[in-house]
């Protein structure tokens, strides 16, 4: 027998009896981040591919949704930081390091582009938009007229932030259920697929809706993949990692993991998908809303998951 | 310089008096604790083994606090103390999340607070508040540099282990078995 006791009655608060440091705003940023991500990576792509005219709805109109989520999730952080007042030191230092850090600074371009992409499309939902001062109007011009270097930016920035969001997680030794590499693969493939299907849901076109399911449904055998992997690896390793990974594995929270992220998140919406393909009539909403909700609980049921998990000595 | 501290887990009683040093000496809100006592009981009775340990910050010398912090509020100070700037840290929790021995916590004002070897009375010439008051001397710090401090005379005597080394974070805090 071996037992493990804390005899002086240690009692602090969010870290015992085990870690509750990130609350909801947390995985909801995560999600939004990824979302967003999505979103502005196939815009980008798209854009830099010369398919604009052909996918109008993924170039440029869902990608007004991302400033905006964005924003929201920039709230949701700043909401769980304890101490407020002092955030803009996020902003006067950098440490390449910290995935926090140069996450935060990731974060603060890709809002910015978000802005200035969604700027350069506002007459899609304004026709009559007008700047009213000169050197708006110059700065549309100037923009417009790198437009491709924009695509870029935002390519390249969204794969970060995409990535960053499990990295962030996968940085931290102490817990050994976040703490694998494929978990920044893992929550852009997540982030991809849910920008794919905000992209289905509010496409009106049937050619793009088709490619954007299909793109969807590849996503999905991946982030499938991507969790057999992980699994594989946690077993095959330390007493730490099966310990967390047991937390999926008949824990306490395998019944939200294998219901609500893979069965209802992934393996439902990739077969209503799979059938749309192949040409059955299935629920247009209903695999984008699934997708969606699978990609919050994803974050939600990992941050959580992830904070019960640990070394024990 | 290297500060370092050694507990004898022989001698230790786990009466809590370093707990309570601490609190009052560090100010600590009630109801928070920047150092704790564990009890290990290995065994079958009657042939148990009682192991106790007075356990806070281990001052790694590889900190995953340090490196997951985004602002640099902890940091490694002189002597490899790691210690936070109250004024730089935003309380996002990451050094919290990083810690596999648990040793940080928020501060209801906000900022993250620890064990800080208690370098305020270090630099007077003083012993941790923990190292003072034990009543079985059982707790040893000082310099590893230094061939002569408390803990480096008395970790070349004693068989030592720290807490899960394979963390790979190189901890300060040395348990004499």
């Amino acid at each position: 027998m071996n037992e493990e006791l804390i005899i002086s009655g240690r009692d602090n608060l969010m870290v015992d009896p085990h870690l509750q440091i990130w609350h909801w705003p947390i995985p909801f940023y995560l999600f939004l981040g990824g979302l967003a991500a999505g979103i502005l990576f196939f815009a980008a792509l798209y854009y830099i591919m010369g398919k604009e005219k052909e996918y109008p709805t993924a170039v440029r109109k869902v990608p007004f949704i991302a400033p905006i989520i964005l924003i929201i999730g920039l709230a949701a952080l700043f909401l769980d930081l304890r101490h407020k007042a002092y955030f803009w030191q996020l902003y006067t230092n950098i440490k390449l390091q910290s995935p926090m850090s140069w996450g935060a600074w990731t974060l603060l371009v890709i809002t910015a582009a978000s802005v200035v992409w969604s700027a350069l499309h506002i007459r899609d939902l304004f026709p009559k938009w007008d700047w009213k001062y000169q050197w708006l109007r110059e700065v549309e011009t100037f923009f417009n007229k790198y437009k491709k270097a924009l695509a870029w930016v935002i390519l390249i920035y969204a794969v970060i932030t995409g990535i960053y969001t499990g990295i962030l997680l996968s940085a931290f030794n102490a817990r050994p259920l976040w703490n694998t590499s494929v978990l920044g693969p893992l929550f852009l493939a997540s982030g991809l697929s849910a920008g794919a299907a905000a992209i289905v849901l509010m496409s009106k076109d049937p050619k793009e809706r088709q490619l954007f399911t299909r793109i969807d449904l590849i996503i999905l055998g991946v982030e499938l993949f991507l969790i057999v992997h992980m699994f594989m690896g946690f077993i095959a390793s330390t007493q730490v990692q099966i310990d967390a990974a047991e937390l999926f594995l008949g824990g306490q929270y395998t019944m939200a993991f294998w219901i609500f992220v893979v069965f209802l998140g992934i393996v439902v919406p990739a077969s209503l998908d799979l059938m749309k393909l192949r040409g059955y009539h299935v629920p247009a909403m209903l695999p984008g809303v699934l997708v969606l909700f699978g990609s919050l609980m994803f974050r939600f049921v990992f941050v959580f998951a992830g904070q019960v998990s640990r070394w024990l000595y | 310089m290297r500060y370092a501290m050694a507990v004898d887990t022989k001698k230790c009683v786990g009466c809590s008096d370093c707990v309570v040093a601490c609190q009052t000496e560090n100010n600590v809100p009630i109801g928070y604790c920047r150092d704790w006592v564990v009890e290990t009981m290995d065994g079958t009775y009657p042939q148990l083994e009682i192991e106790l340990r007075s356990e806070r910050c281990n001052h790694c010398d590889n900190a995953p606090c340090v490196r997951c912090c985004p602002t640099g509020a902890s940091h490694f100070a002189d002597g490899g103390i790691v210690l936070v700037r109250q004024n730089k840290c935003i309380g996002c929790g990451a050094c919290i999340a990083s810690c596999p021995y648990d040793a940080r916590y928020p501060h209801p004002k906000g900022y993250v607070d620890k064990c800080t070897f208690c370098i305020h009375r270090v630099k007077e010439g003083m012993k941790p508040a923990c190292v003072a008051v034990c009543p079985t001397k059982c707790m040893y710090f000082g310099d590893l540099d230094d061939p002569n401090s408390d803990v480096s005379i008395i970790l070349k005597k004693r068989k030592s282990k720290t807490l899960i080394p394979e963390a790979g974070t190189k901890p300060q805090l040395y348990f004499l078995i």
